[in-house]
């Protein structure tokens, strides 16, 4: 059926699995490692035998900024470590922007900015979600 | 290996289009263009002896097809890889190994940029990244501010540190006649002015002004027979360790570790027997992190390495001599910039900023975010 019926981009999937509220990622049994941002090969095999995971939504700040717009209040931008192997990029939310520190530990949830627009991820210090 | 020989292709004309602010109306490709017929005059050769046209611009997606119609060169072997900044260094390898395989007999790299004209966003449309643009991080700013970040947690690497290499690259403008920066700068200008992307400021930020180059690149045989003393092309390397911030691999270590590594190695030279190093300076940290990666200092030590001007004139190791892309030009894509003035020293025709007895350089570039690392280590015809 595949000559009829196109893959669905890795990207729906992500975000239909946001929708439900889960943070999915992509784990490569032929690495034996994750794979972040979704893909259709794994980059580190050449697989395309990639399973969809539920992340736990716990990690560690691994890099921080303070991004000052020229209008508007200054807001964090971070990298976050899941504790599965995979890093992506997020905001800590619920504190001041530079009272982010790398290597506290957050905990996930979605954030659905509504009309046309994808939810995303983003992270609060963990035990306050 | 690869068959391209130490030595083999040499830069034999090099100079600037206009810079800083340019007329109304001027075109990335008016830019190349002139930088070409200055970058062939200063060597002697005439457009009728151009064969090979690489190039690359962000105001454009085929660049190399308008500069071959600007320049009416239809038969011209013609290159246009774009990987940010250090496209320029990657068409020095390319250049010489079309030259090594006869593919063109005269090379010209040209660059031009309308970005303080027309505008940043005008300039360089951001691609929409699902899995950062909502973040709404400043790019390229911010991916630069996250590698800090890390470099500052894991060494203890300051923002005075930061400020140092802004302040060097200032000072070094002052005796640049061509810099855009005229006024001297203190670090505590750099750490009281407008934050961009923490632990940035403004004064961590390259200039965003138009401007364009050429060089002119042949064989070293033919080169000897030129108006200028040739610069050979001793070796090159380049490394692409990913395309966002999310995607580097390790945050406080660069590509230019191994493209590094490849064009010393080709060159048959370390770092301890560079005289001038051309880094490509986009932000403060990167100065830190090319001259750890390129080994002039260990891992860590780059912050500490550039404390008390040791990389300003008179310092230890003459870096960024024009001024870099901090205080001399930075047209969107710098790393053109960084082979004129490379050249320049080891011509010995730097005037009040000349590094004395520079027989050797590095000349590393820089592009995306961290992403595209190419060095070449160009020489004089002393060390063939």
């Amino acid at each position: 059926m595949s000559g009829s019926d196109p893959a669905r981009s890795p990207l729906a999937i992500y975000e239909d699995w946001l929708r439900q509220g889960k943070l999915a990622y992509q784990f490569s049994p032929a690495a034996g490692r994750a794979v972040f941002y979704p893909r259709l090969v794994c980059p580190y095999s050449g697989s395309t035998e990639l399973e969809w995971r539920i992340s736990a939504g716990l990690g560690t700040v691994h890099a921080t900024t303070v991004v000052h717009p020229t209008q508007g209040a200054p807001y964090n931008v971070a990298l976050i470590d899941c504790d599965e192997g995979f890093r992506l990029m997020s905001r800590v939310e619920e504190i001041a922007p530079e009272a982010v520190r790398i290597g506290q530990r957050v905990a996930f949830r979605v954030h659905v900015p509504g009309g046309e627009d994808a939810p995303y991820p983003v992270f609060v210090p963990q035990g306050e979600g | 290996m690869h068959a391209v020989r130490r030595g083999a292709a040499a830069i034999v004309g090099a100079a600037e289009s206009d810079l800083g602010h340019v007329a109304d109306g001027m075109s990335p490709i008016d830019l190349m263009a002139q930088g070409t017929i200055r970058a062939l005059a200063d060597c002697g050769l005439t457009l009728a002896d151009v064969d090979g046209l690489f190039c690359a611009t962000t105001q454009g997606r085929t660049s190399a097809m308008s500069l071959a119609e600007y320049l009416h060169k239809p038969d011209a072997y013609v290159d246009s890889t774009i990987v940010g900044g250090s496209s320029f260094e990657i068409h020095v390898a390319h250049a010489a190994a079309a030259l090594a395989l006869g593919l063109c007999s005269v090379a010209v790299i040209a660059y031009g940029s309308t970005q303080r004209s027309v505008g940043r966003k005008q300039a360089s449309v951001r691609e929409v990244n699902p899995y950062e643009t909502p973040f709404r991080p400043f790019l390229p700013a911010s991916a630069y501010a996250l590698a800090a970040s890390r470099h500052m947690h894991q060494f203890g690497t300051t923002r005075r540190q930061l400020a140092e290499v802004a302040v060097a690259a200032r000072q070094w403008a002052l005796l640049n006649p061509a810099a855009w920066e005229k006024k001297p700068l203190s670090i505590e200008d750099v750490l009281g002015a407008r934050m961009i992307s923490y632990p940035l400021s403004v004064r961590d930020c390259c200039l965003v002004t138009d401007g364009g180059g050429a060089i002119v690149m042949t064989t070293t045989e033919r080169a000897r027979d030129l108006k200028q003393k040739p610069v050979p092309v001793l070796g090159f390397g380049q490394a692409i360790t990913h395309a966002s911030i999310t995607s580097m691999p390790d945050l406080t270590e660069t590509g230019a570790r191994a493209s590094g590594d490849a064009a010393y190695r080709m060159a048959g030279l370390g770092p301890a027997e560079i005289d001038v190093a051309a880094l490509y300076d986009a932000f403060t940290i990167n100065t830190i992190l090319f001259l750890e990666d390129l080994g002039f200092c260990p891992k860590g030590e780059g912050g500490r390495f550039v404390e008390d001007g040791a990389i300003a004139p008179g310092g230890r190791l003459a870096v960024n001599t024009n001024g870099g892309g901090l205080s001399y030009c930075h047209p969107g894509m710098y790393g053109l910039f960084l082979l004129i003035e490379a050249v320049r020293q080891l011509r010995g025709t730097c005037g009040a900023r000349q590094v004395g007895g520079a027989n050797t350089a590095m000349v590393h570039g820089n592009g995306g975010v961290f992403s595209a690392q190419a060095s070449v280590v160009l020489g004089s015809m002393a060390t063939l």
